[in-house]
């Protein structure tokens, strides 16, 4: 298990869609090194013939019927959208230059 | 791009490389309701007009099992010959995009709700293949992004719109195994392969499977490998990179970008470049493949299962009394049903290709011989739907109405040229043949009496003609023919009018 | 002139129904408060006094036609900013969603109106529920009514303080990891976490979502209680919620304070005390230990040496689930956007700046533990833990009806404290945390003042999977030995807070 790296950090926050200054990584990965090496106490059990736990209550099969329900109004939808046009959510360009 | 790129033919690739192939098929199902919540799955709405707070995304929204979707994908793995799981749980699948309402997508990972399947393949000249199936699994679909300003694509864009109505609609993603071996046929098999998915989801009413509305999407990767030497195993080389095309909305468009992707990696091999792997989109009018976004290295999805669903556990007893509702396999179907109706390929092709099959199979099976029904779909009824420009199922006519038509000209209460004419009646609502026949009287006359009376009246105008019968002009009765069926409205019986006027002329017909 | 604000909500209720006082006057009466009070204690996000009081108004009306009311109507009710209210700004706590106003009401609002309760407003809390301290809030900290430069717990620090000080009888609060029951032992209030699936999720802000649960926050066993039962039961909007009858909790509780706890086993739980709890948490816990026997209850220890993982499975599960239900705070449909040229950049930076530290820390870690090569030996193995977990807690179920322990180490902290080190914060939810786990109820009742500090302390009673109920009877039971002892409700001995003219 190696220790989470700063690298590392800009990595995992560039995937999570998440901007990182230099001071936001100084003030971050230490924290998250830490927290991670902590947590690493778990790899004890990864060998353990035990099955994982997903759903606290077991449960299964839970299903609706194909009914049709009624949806929110046009105006609902867009009603917190930053920013709309003809009926549709408006965003900058998927693609940047380099593309 | 390298000068080589266009230099290749897909012959020539195939003759250079051996080729390895797999397609992913996303089936859009015909349930009422998306995936996951109670907004409609229809087409072609103002936007966002069919969407919740599930399918937007909305924080505090939470997803539930369509049954009816979980319903058809177990069906359409039966039918893709596989196994279905004892338990499958839905996985999500995380990445950023805007037309992802969640940015991430449920989906099924390591525990897809049916696997390792095969489906036999009936090429165009009668050669089966089979196609292994690695997996079908349920998933959701995203929303739509327009691109706005530049050409419209999404190069250049200025910005982009994002609809939500199509974002949560069932999907079932069918994935072949690698498929080896097909060489020159590569391209055919890709195409059949399609083809025969969409006769399936069809023939299960799981979906119209029609591809140019998105209905059914394919992506087809492809790779070549050098050809083995004397004395070398072909499947023990190593598979080259492989390209992922997407954008792929036809069957013609399946076996396109194959020709051209195959002609592409083979120029770049032979000229010593190497293939990238990426994912690569199919231009119709271009026809040719361009790259999609760069990726350094394969985006990490971070699959786990979905914490906000429960497993699904089909009973064995459920999955059975599924498998019952199975229809036969289109090919097996048609195979079948050429050797029952002895009918030549291309009468079988092109009752095929006129949607026609299932018409003829049921008259069939009403008493009508196989000739005669294809007679009528393919002839009259296909000519009627063609000048209405509908299809022959929204013609007003039943099969049980043929078979009736058919019987009555069989027992020869009427001529062909009078079925015609009760056809018309029923396509009109007067009712079926029977009645229509009866309304207006349109019964072969075959009382000798009348019909003597009808040739003695025309001989009397044309009194020449028993002359030249007596000569050896046989043929000259047909005037006489002519003339009495006229007189009777096509109600005689042609046949023995022409023994009565030979009769007349004292020779023998 | 009766101080309402300091009556229980069942006693509220029961003053409704008997006309000695109106709703609109209660309603008002509450709203007076917070606007006395909430400027230092700041337990609210946003205050409805509008539409609280034309809920009131409709229910006065209703009652003086006659019409036969829920047993609430007319009970006003603060809301965690967790929960999305139609028509009512939501933020979970976080700038991120500032200014959302969502079109749609959670089922336990739905709930909450048919139950026909005027909603004050909403509650502040940690940003996205990630917290023990309220103070990772994006709108500034909540101050403990009992101290006010001291922390009133987290995530859930509003809704528990809003009850302390008397601003609301009831509130709704989320539980993840302790954001309801360790709120409620540091300011001397009840809280429950039901078992998982028993209140519907539908329309509660996603943290880990095999974790959470919404539950209900008053300042006494039985009120608690009645708010349960309006809370819970089965909603086929949320696939995991639990198909079976709302648990009797009223009955149960009463059954308690009646009836006693003869024969009643009760396991004490080796691993959550001794070292790291503050000394006169460990006292509190004795003491009630005590009462528990007088009130007729076996004594029993018990050991779940699997436990030791808990904070670990937990600070790994949470941030993996979390990193993915954050994700659609992307800028695209609601909430903030900081707009560059790309829809990555504009993502990138509205993160960044909707974001706090604590979020952005979960976020990065979790997805780190789900990332390729990582997954098995991180999220795949916390999950492993939590049936470990599971198997202690049956194993302490067969010689045990509930278990106790004292809800959080520590009386609460001075604010600031410990925002600098994260782990020490995770550490406040050591007691709590195995609940979430195993996905089992427990409760936190007050169980005393520290002698050190004279600051409040909770004992958490932890019950088997769908067994609500037992928490209530017991709870209900301890209570009254408890009060009868102080001399009167916990609650009603905070210091008196300024009010702001």
């Amino acid at each position: 298990m190696s220790t989470l790296s700063r690298a590392d950090v800009a990595r995992l926050a560039a995937l999570a869609r998440i901007d990182m200054t230099d001071g936001d990584l100084d003030r971050l990965s230490g924290q998250l090194a830490a927290i991670v090496d902590a947590v690493a106490l778990v790899a004890e059990v990864a060998a353990a013939d035990v099955p994982a736990t997903s759903h606290p209550i077991p449960m299964s099969n839970v299903t609706r019927p194909d009914v049709v329900r009624p949806s929110l109004t046009q105006a609902e939808v867009l009603s917190g959208a930053p920013d709309a046009e003809d009926g549709r959510f408006r965003v900058p360009r998927i693609l940047g230059e380099e593309a | 791009m390298s000068a080589a790129t266009h230099l290749v033919g897909y012959d020539d690739a195939m003759e250079n490389f051996d080729p390895v192939f797999g397609i992913e098929v996303h089936v859009e199902l015909n349930t009422k309701t998306k995936m996951f919540c109670g907004c409609e799955n229809t087409f072609g709405n103002e936007a966002n007009t069919q969407v919740c707070p599930v399918c937007l995304g909305l924080p505090g929204s939470m997803p539930v099992v369509n049954e009816k979707a979980v319903e058809s994908a177990i069906r359409l793995g039966l039918s893709l010959g596989c196994s279905i799981r004892e338990s499958s749980r839905f996985a999500r699948k995380n990445y950023f995009y805007p037309d992802l309402a969640k940015d991430y997508q449920i989906s099924q990972y390591d525990e897809p709700t049916s696997y390792e399947g095969s489906l036999d393949v009936v090429l165009d000249d009668g050669t089966v293949v089979t196609i292994g199936i690695e997996r079908a699994h349920m998933e959701e679909d995203a929303g739509k992004n327009t691109h706005v300003g530049g050409t419209g694509g999404i190069q250049g864009a200025d910005y982009s719109l994002v609809d939500y109505n199509r974002g949560g609609v069932p999907l079932v993603e069918i994935v072949t195994k690698p498929i080896e071996g097909m060489g020159i046929r590569t391209a055919e098999v890709a195409r059949a392969y399609v083809a025969t998915i969409r006769d399936i989801v069809r023939a299960l009413g799981i979906s119209d499977g029609r591809m140019e509305q998105g209905r059914l999407r394919a992506d087809v990767n492809l790779s070549l490998r050098r050809k083995a030497g004397p004395g070398e195993d072909q499947s023990a080389i190593e598979f080259g990179k492989r390209s992922e095309t997407k954008n792929v909305n036809s069957l013609r468009a399946v076996e396109r970008s194959i020709h051209y992707e195959a002609g592409r990696q083979a120029a770049l091999l032979l000229a010593g470049e190497p293939v990238v792997q990426e994912t690569r989109f199919w231009h119709e009018d271009t026809s040719s493949t361009t790259p999609g976004r760069s990726k350094e290295e394969a985006e990490d999805y971070r699959y786990f299962p979905e914490p906000d669903l429960l497993p699904v556990e089909p009973s064995r007893e459920w999955v059975e009394e599924l498998r019952a509702t199975i229809p036969e396999h289109p090919a097996k179907m048609r195979a079948r049903l050429q050797a029952d109706w002895g009918f030549a390929d291309l009468e079988m092709r092109d009752a095929i290709a006129a949607d026609a099959l299932e018409f003829i199979a049921a008259t069939v099976a009403a008493g009508t011989t196989p000739q005669a029904a294809r007679k009528w779909w393919m002839g009259e009824l296909a000519r009627v739907a063609n000048e209405r420009d509908v299809s022959l199922s929204d013609l007003p006519v039943t099969v049980a109405d043929i078979a009736e038509l058919q019987g009555l000209i069989d027992a020869g209460t009427i001529n062909d040229k009078l079925a015609r004419q009760a056809l018309e009646g029923t396509l009109a609502g007067e009712g079926s043949p029977a009645t229509v026949v009866a309304a207006r009287g349109l019964v072969v006359v075959s009382d000798d009496s009348a019909l003597e009376a009808a040739v003695d009246e025309a001989l009397a105008s044309q009194p020449e003609v028993l002359d030249k019968i007596r000569e050896g002009k046989i043929q000259a009765a047909g005037a006489i023919v002519g003339a009495v069926m006229k007189a009777t409205k096509g109600q005689a019986d042609a046949s023995r009018v022409r023994e009565i006027i030979l009769a007349r002329a004292g020779v023998e017909g | 002139m009766t101080d309402w604000t300091r009556s229980t909500a069942l006693e509220m209720a029961a003053a409704l129904q008997s006309g000695a006082v109106s709703s609109v006057a209660l309603t008002q009466a509450h709203l007076d408060r917070i606007a006395a009070v909430d400027g230092p204690v700041h337990a609210f996000l946003h205050i409805d006094a509008e539409g609280a009081l034309a809920t009131a108004a409709a229910v006065d009306a209703d009652r003086a036609a006659g019409m036969e009311l829920p047993l609430l109507a007319g009970v006003p009710i603060a809301v965690k900013d967790l929960v999305v209210t139609k028509g009512l700004p939501t933020t979970a706590g976080s700038r991120i969603l500032e200014g959302w106003i969502p079109p749609y009401d959670a089922t336990v609002i739905t709930k909450l109106k048919a139950a026909r309760m005027p909603i004050l407003g909403k509650t502040n809390m940690d940003e996205f529920a990630m917290g023990s301290s309220t103070e990772h809030s994006g709108y500034g900290p909540t101050h403990n009514p009992w101290d006010l430069d001291r922390i009133p717990g987290g995530s859930g620090g509003g809704s528990a303080a809003a009850i302390a000080a008397f601003e609301a009888p009831l509130a709704i609060g989320s539980d993840t990891g302790g954001s309801i029951r360790q709120p409620a032992a540091v300011t001397a209030t009840v809280g429950v976490k039901p078992t998982y699936g028993g209140v519907s999720r539908y329309g509660a802000i996603a943290l880990a979502s095999s974790l959470d649960q919404l539950g209900p926050c008053g300042r006494t066993v039985e009120d608690t209680a009645a708010l349960h039962e309006v809370m819970g039961g089965h909603d086929p909007m949320d696939a995991t919620s639990l198909d079976e009858p709302v648990p009797a909790c009223l009955a149960a509780a009463r059954d308690g304070r009646e009836n006693g706890l003869a024969g009643v086993r009760i396991g004490v739980v080796k691993e959550l005390g001794g070292d790291g709890y503050q000394a006169g948490v460990l006292q509190r816990f004795a003491e009630s230990l005590d009462h528990l026997r007088v009130l007729g209850a076996d004594i029993v220890e018990v050991s779940c040496p699997s436990f030791k993982y808990a904070l670990a499975a937990y600070y790994l599960i949470l941030p993996s689930e979390a990193s993915s239900n954050l994700a659609k705070f992307d800028s695209v449909r609601f909430g903030k956007r900081v707009e560059r040229d790309t829809i990555e950049k504009t993502m990138l930076a509205t993160r960044a700046e909707g974001f706090g530290d604590e979020v952005k820390r979960r976020i990065i870690l979790g997805t780190y533990a789900l990332s390729a090569g990582y997954y098995d030996a991180y999220y795949g193995s916390a999950q492993k833990v939590r049936t470990l977990i599971q198997r202690d807690f049956a194993a302490a179920f067969e010689v045990a009806d509930v278990l106790v322990s004292p809800t959080a180490p520590t009386t609460p902290f001075k604010l600031g404290e410990k925002l600098n080190d994260p782990l020490s914060m995770y550490l406040q939810d050591v007691a709590t945390i195995p609940v979430n786990l195993a996905g089992i109820p427990a409760m936190s009742l007050p169980s005393g003042t520290a002698p050190e500090d004279g600051l409040p302390v909770g004992i958490q009673i932890i019950a088997p999977a769908h067994e609500d109920a037992r928490l209530y009877r017991v709870g209900a039971a301890l209570e009254k030995a408890l009060v009868a002892q102080w001399g009167g409700p916990l609650a009603s001995l905070a210091p008196e807070l300024e009010v702001t003219p």
